[in-house]
């Protein structure tokens, strides 16, 4: 905006020639995916920018409409596809509420390493595809050196490296396997020096700085007007986050900050994921410290998966492992919602229960979806080349966006 | 106060109906003509988030639709959900002038459900494509899709997956959609 308002003062008047409309995407880099962008050029300067969505839309939640409960984890990998463990997480939280289930301490102290470890690497690529987008090109690759360190430790504790599908209704598809903790903790103890230097690599970077400050500002009011969450609302200052407003899983025992940006500008989003990944690593020390032992599913045979030592030695659960597998969870009737703090802001999950094992209707409040919808009050005023560094600012999943 | 204010609180408060609490969160209805004007006083309330706007499709039921929206208030920690109810072809009033975050929501619920919004800026499909002829969400549309008349955009042929063994029946029922899901018993909302 205050570009224009300087361009009309210099007595240029907004009329001259005719306006341009460029198309920027579906396929183009700095759209991480398949956004579009209808963007009106008056010269140089946007004057109207409207984003086009839904080029990845799979009909998530009508599938869900047409399967148990336990059957749309592997769908929730697929909503925000960087961080796929704390989506599962968040739905399988959100299902227990429906289904009034208090989870034993060792699988709710698990989830938390899931969800943080999820964080850090989410952040990681956002943070690497940003640097990249602004023109710092290795930034990419350090971070995707850690990012690896933590594929590994995914890839131990899931067996999957990407779709992990880790939960399950009342639980986790298994318990910790054995050096994972360590493996955890040797990751933490070397990252926060690398996080140092990824910190010292941008954060005093004459170009990056140049190109992220007082651009794309956004004040408190505007962005939870237009619900933006995460790392996006709190760098513009309000400090709302899930886990310490609506604590889940236990977070209200976890000693961590929650950052807050001042000027709300991209420089502020970009250091607002850097203090939380470092959160996030004293988060981790203190889930390991005192990760507890004892049972990591709930016990309701009738509704929540078996051990599988068990299924394969014992009538009775073999028996209960037929029926949930086949009929589902057996969920009361009634709705619910639950949001968690993901990366990218709250992904909530409404569930709306017939009864039954197939949801009625079951609705993402996808994180993303809401983080974009600002872009039409965003872009405006601002150049063409400011749109990369505004786009890497929120860093948006199109996968969670379109569902 | 004034009186005329007083009034017209009361006449608010008469008008919403506190539905059962379930699992620690509190829900109310109301009639869709007072949603603007009982969402603008719960804004005023603290309400200044919206943390959700759902369209949910209700078939075999008078009226068929209905909208549900998930309030925060940060600064005192409360939830609430607000719900109501709206039949198929009638509209339901905007609150994207209360909360900007709406505008996406309300977009979506009428591409999805196909539930219309008065007053609203810009009511056009935002997942689908301009011109799409069906809402999916719907409980009558098939999960295996319906061809559309638009032969270069989408497919005119069944699709791949119709007649497979994971596609499920257009129905309202959840046990008729996925008949070897747990039975839903009688059990009343």
């Amino acid at each position: 905006m205050a570009r224009t308002a300087e361009a009309s003062a210099a007595g240029v008047t907004e009329d001259i020639g005719e306006k341009l409309v460029l198309n920027l995407g579906p396929s183009h880099p700095s759209t991480h995916g398949v956004l579009r962008l209808v963007l009106e050029l008056d010269g140089e300067v946007i004057t109207k920018a409207d984003p086009d969505i839904g080029y990845l839309h799979r009909g998530d939640e009508k599938i869900a409409e047409n399967m148990t409960w336990n059957q749309f984890v592997p769908y929730t990998d697929r909503l925000d596809y960087l961080a796929p463990l704390a989506n599962n997480v968040a739905y399988a939280c959100a299902v227990e509420k429906l289904m009034g289930y208090e989870l034993p301490p060792r699988a709710k102290t698990t989830r938390v390493i899931c969800c943080e470890l999820a964080r850090i690497s989410a952040h990681l690529l956002g943070l690497g595809a940003f640097a990249m987008d602004v023109g710092a090109m290795t930034m990419f690759l350090y971070t995707f050196t850690e990012r690896e360190k933590i594929y590994n430790l995914i890839e131990l504790l899931t067996g999957a490296r990407f779709t992990t599908s880790f939960t399950r209704v009342g639980g986790q598809t298994r318990d910790l396997p054995p050096g994972f903790l360590e493996g955890v903790r040797e990751f933490s103890q070397q990252f926060v020096g690398k996080l140092e230097e990824f910190g010292k690599m941008l954060s005093r970077n004459r170009i990056f700085v140049d190109r992220t400050k007082d651009l794309g500002v956004i004040s408190a009011e505007v962005a939870l007007d237009f619900g933006l969450t995460g790392p996006n609302l709190r760098g513009s200052g309000n400090d709302y986050d899930v886990r310490r407003y609506f604590p889940y899983l236990g977070y209200e025992k976890f000693d961590f900050d929650v950052p807050v940006g001042q000027a709300g500008d991209c420089y502020d989003r970009f250091a607002v994921r850097m203090e939380e990944m470092k959160q996030s690593v004293k988060i981790l020390q203190q889930a390991i410290e005192k990760m507890p032992s004892g049972p990591w599913m709930v016990h309701d045979p009738k509704n929540v998966l078996p051990p599988k030592d068990k299924v394969l030695t014992k009538m009775e659960e073999l028996i209960h492992q037929f029926l949930v597998v086949t009929q589902g969870p057996d969920a009361p009737v009634g709705e619910v919602y639950f949001g968690a703090e993901n990366p990218k802001g709250e992904l909530g999950f409404y569930l709306n229960s017939r009864g039954g094992g197939v949801p009625h209707r079951l609705k993402i409040r996808a994180p993303s979806f809401c983080n974009l919808s600002i872009l039409s009050h965003l872009i405006p005023g601002h150049t063409v080349s400011d749109v990369p560094a505004i786009l890497g600012s929120l860093d948006f999943v199109m996968g969670e966006c379109d569902r | 106060m004034s009186q005329e204010n007083q009034d017209r609180s009361a006449d608010l408060v008469s008008a919403v109906k506190i539905l059962p609490e379930f699992r620690g969160e509190s829900s109310w209805e109301v009639a869709k003509e007072k949603i603007p004007e009982l969402m603008a006083a719960l804004k005023k309330e603290g309400f200044t988030y919206l943390a959700d706007l759902t369209g949910v499709d209700n078939q075999g039921e008078d009226p068929r639709f209905e909208v549900v929206y998930e309030l925060c208030d940060l600064s005192s920690r409360r939830f609430l959900r607000v719900k109501t109810k709206v039949a198929e072809g009638d509209s339901v009033p905007s609150v994207s002038s209360i909360w900007r975050t709406a505008e996406w929501h309300e977009r979506e619920a009428w591409d999805m459900v196909g539930i219309r919004f008065s007053a609203h800026p810009d009511l056009r499909r935002i997942l689908m494509w301009d011109g799409y002829p069906h809402h999916p969400l719907r409980k009558d549309f098939p999960l295996e899709g319906l061809s559309t008349e638009m032969p270069d955009i989408a497919f005119t042929a069944k699709a791949p997956l119709e007649g497979g063994p994971f596609v499920t029946n257009p129905a309202a029922l959840s046990q008729d959609r996925e008949p070897r899901a747990h039975p839903a018993e009688e059990r009343s909302l």
